[in-house]
């Protein structure tokens, strides 16, 4: 007998099972024809199947995707990624000695947003998610700054309002990240949609994971950008997991999350995140498109998010421990280090030294860092501080919510 | 001065607004080349562009999201939600993003977005085209919220939010839009025309949000009120053949709380009206700022006039609406007490 029968997706595998990465599709490099980033969509179309890679397994960029980057810009973009890593990974340890209340790790995702940066202009805006601190580092944000976002002390740009990890910055086209999902692409395709009627040719990209993708607020996005033919470069950053549930929950069995990008008549990308090449190339084909009229891209960017979700989760009980070592992309930072060598340009020294740069320079940031505050020692911010910018001006019910916690602080301080 | 109905009183204020400042761009559903279903932005797009004045798809949250996305680039957004009923898919980035946006960022980025939207009842709209959603934005930290009772208030008040460089919510009593309307649905309709605030300048003059207005001066009862039921209270009022000051705060986010203290200390008995359902309703604030601010000079109970705790019913209009025959019970109760 027929009968219908309720489907619950599962990922391959489980705490104590063998990890499984045969559903992802995994083209050679080289493979995947580059079209003309004006091309109509039925000849962009396989790109949302395919995967565009430009690094192959002896590290030669080969292929049309290509970009042809300097050494010297090869590596800038190993310095930004190893110095997001370092960063990563001393607040990881900061959050554990109690230090900070919250971190999120970007391990594994570094290209994600280095190389993104770096094919788009300072003067482009970009709207991240919580997971797209190498954009901040890679636009030159000082780390200190960011240090003292974590921190919520008496530098912090968000005066103690935000959870760790939610900077931004004005003089940088860093939009302020939000914390609720999917909020900042349609957003984004607003900032776009307006540089466009402004008659600007400034670009915006902006960044989501796959889990999101679930949300109306990413559906809203793609159709209002092709509508409009927004200016905007829209990233899905596929690294398989939201929390503990798989990204077949938002639909990506069967079908990638850069298949939805034709759907709403604009191209969709699927790209090798880790490889640093191909994320700079794509973001660079995309950029061309908008600032020509053409429109939005989708991408989706096949990654691997190696860290927990935060420093509140533990995905040992939901995910193979080891999952990370069976990850078909290999890591973001290895396979530059591995280009470089091949161009003979790289070395054990080399990469020692630049390791070191990076450790000192996020230690020295952090000793600097804590003497603005943290959140048992040091100066503190002004808890009056809290009615400030709710409106542009104080209303007086604002004001006299002030004066009844002054009132509260000064009878606490008696005591 | 022109006679305008308020729905050319808004159109006034946009076209007002379009003309001094390029930044000010019209977003929604049917607004541009049809001019709006209640016809608020009619002719806008043929005199200032397809660009600023667009066309939206059927996604309020879209609409609301790329709103904030301009007014980050530098614009000055004016988005039309077609019914206040249809504003909810929206919510999420009005509450956890517009709202908060300023906040969030230490001050450092602002979205200057002002959210048109009829709200309301009386109209046969049935239970989504007939609410009145004010408490759900009254009470979220970083939104202002504004009710225009008049043409001439309609237009002041919206030159003054599209100037604010706070988020705002303004909420237009479509029952209001082609005339003045006391809460009677068998007396033939009237026009703005007869009334004094269908009388409306041409050019740019702004009603400044937070200042609430005594529209009948009086001296045993205090009635506050905002709204389509600013014009039924005052029906009510003079029916009861009571002294009533009937006042229409204009704006409830923020709130002009001097007024409401001012009349209610001086006529010791204070009742509150909305359309709204009246559990949790925006009256329940007004009433506790009364309680706290007034409780010596009290002389009655404050009493509440709303909305029954249910949908707005169709086939029930005038049995739902808060008419002048609630409003006048509760001015009798007000009066009877003690």
């Amino acid at each position: 007998m027929m009968r219908s029968r309720l489907h619950v997706p599962r990922p391959p595998a489980r705490p104590g099972e063998k990890p499984d990465f045969s559903y992802v599709a995994v083209s050679p490099a080289g493979a995947a024809a580059r079209p003309d980033p004006n091309a109509p969509l039925s000849e962009t179309e396989f790109l949302s199947r395919d995967m565009v890679r430009v690094l192959d397994d002896e590290h030669r960029a080969v292929g049309p995707w290509n970009p042809h980057l300097a050494v010297a810009d090869l590596e800038l973009g190993l310095r930004h990624m190893m110095l997001t890593r370092a960063f990563d990974d001393r607040m990881h340890r900061a959050q554990r000695g109690g230090k900070i209340t919250f971190y999120m790790k970007s391990t594994g995702e570094e290209a994600v947003s280095v190389a993104a940066n770096m094919a788009l202009r300072p003067s482009d805006m970009l709207f991240p998610s919580y997971r797209n601190q190498g954009l901040h580092i890679a636009r030159g944000l000082s780390i200190v700054d960011l240090m003292c976002q974590l921190l919520s002390n008496t530098r912090d740009m968000c005066k103690g309002r935000q959870l760790p990890v939610m900077y931004h910055s004005v003089k940088s086209n860093l939009f302020s990240i939000s914390g609720n999902l999917a909020t900042q692409f349609p957003q984004a395709v607003g900032w776009a949609m307006a540089a466009a009627i402004k008659g600007e040719d400034h670009v915006c990209s902006t960044w989501l994971g796959d889990g999101s993708t679930a949300e109306a607020d990413f559906h809203y996005a793609l159709l209002f950008a092709q509508i409009y033919k927004a200016p905007v470069i829209l990233n899905v950053v596929n690294n398989q997991w939201a929390i503990s549930t798989f990204q077949t929950f938002a639909g990506g069995e069967g079908r990638s999350f850069a298949s939805r990008g034709p759907g709403y008549g604009m191209p969709g990308i699927r790209v090798d995140g880790n490889d640093f090449l191909a994320v700079y190339a794509v973001t660079q084909w995309a950029a061309e498109r908008a600032r020509t009229g053409a429109g939005p891209t989708l991408i989706e960017l096949v990654t691997y998010r190696a860290a927990p979700h935060s420093t509140s989760d533990d995905p040992s009980r939901y995910r193979p421990k080891d999952e990370e070592k069976s990850w078909p992309l290999g890591d973001p930072i290895e396979r530059v280090k591995g280009h470089l060598r091949t161009l003979g340009s790289w070395s054990e020294e080399r990469e020692q030294t630049l390791a070191k740069e990076c450790e000192d320079q996020v230690s020295k940031a952090w000793k600097e860092a804590v003497t603005y505050g943290t959140m048992s020692d040091g100066p503190q911010l002004d808890p009056e501080i809290m009615f400030q910018d709710v409106f542009k001006e104080q209303t007086p019910n604002l004001a006299r919510q002030r004066m009844q916690l002054a009132q509260e602080l000064k009878e606490r301080a008696a005591k | 001065m022109t006679q305008m109905n308020m729905i050319q009183a808004l159109n006034s204020a946009m076209d007002v607004m379009m003309a001094r400042d390029p930044g000010v761009v019209l977003m929604g559903e049917d607004v541009g080349y049809f001019g709006g279903v209640f016809r608020a932005t009619e002719g806008l797009q043929r005199k200032y562009g397809e660009h600023r004045v667009l066309d939206s798809p059927i996604a309020e949250g879209g609409i609301v999201a790329t709103a904030i996305g301009m007014a980050i680039n530098g614009l000055r957004p004016v988005a039309e939600i077609q019914f206040a009923d249809y504003i909810y898919p929206a919510y999420d980035q009005i509450v956890s993003e517009l709202a908060r946006i300023r906040y969030r960022s230490g001050g450092d980025f602002c979205a200057p977005v002002t959210i048109r939207t009829p709200c309301g009842g009386g109209i046969r709209g049935g239970q989504t085209h007939s609410q009145s959603p004010e408490a759900l934005f009254a009470h979220v930290a970083g939104l202002k919220v504004v009710i225009p009772s008049n043409p001439y208030d309609a237009k002041g008040l919206l030159i003054a939010s599209i100037e604010e460089d706070d988020p705002v919510i303004f909420l237009e009593p479509k029952r209001l839009y082609n005339g003045p309307f006391d809460g009677d649905p068998n007396k033939p309709a009237v026009g703005w025309n007869s009334h004094p605030r269908g009388d409306v300048p041409e050019g740019h003059y702004r009603v400044e949000l937070g200042v609430a207005e005594v529209v009948r001066p009086g001296s045993k009862v205090t009635i506050i009120s905002y709204g389509t039921m600013v014009h039924v209270c005052l029906a009510a009022a003079e029916k009861a053949g009571v002294d009533a000051e009937v006042i229409d705060l204009r704006s409830i986010v923020p709130l002009d709380v001097e007024t409401i203290v001012n009349s209610v200390k001086k006529t010791g008995r204070c009742i509150v009206a909305h359309e709204a359902t009246r559990f949790a309703g925006f009256g329940a604030e007004i009433l506790s700022t009364v309680q706290e601010e007034c409780f010596w000079h009290l002389e009655a109970p404050v009493l509440r006039v709303a909305g029954w705790d249910t949908p707005y019913p169709h086939a029930f209009e005038w049995e739902y609406f808060p008419g002048q025959a609630r409003v006048i019970a509760a001015i009798k109760a007000t009066m009877e007490a003690s």
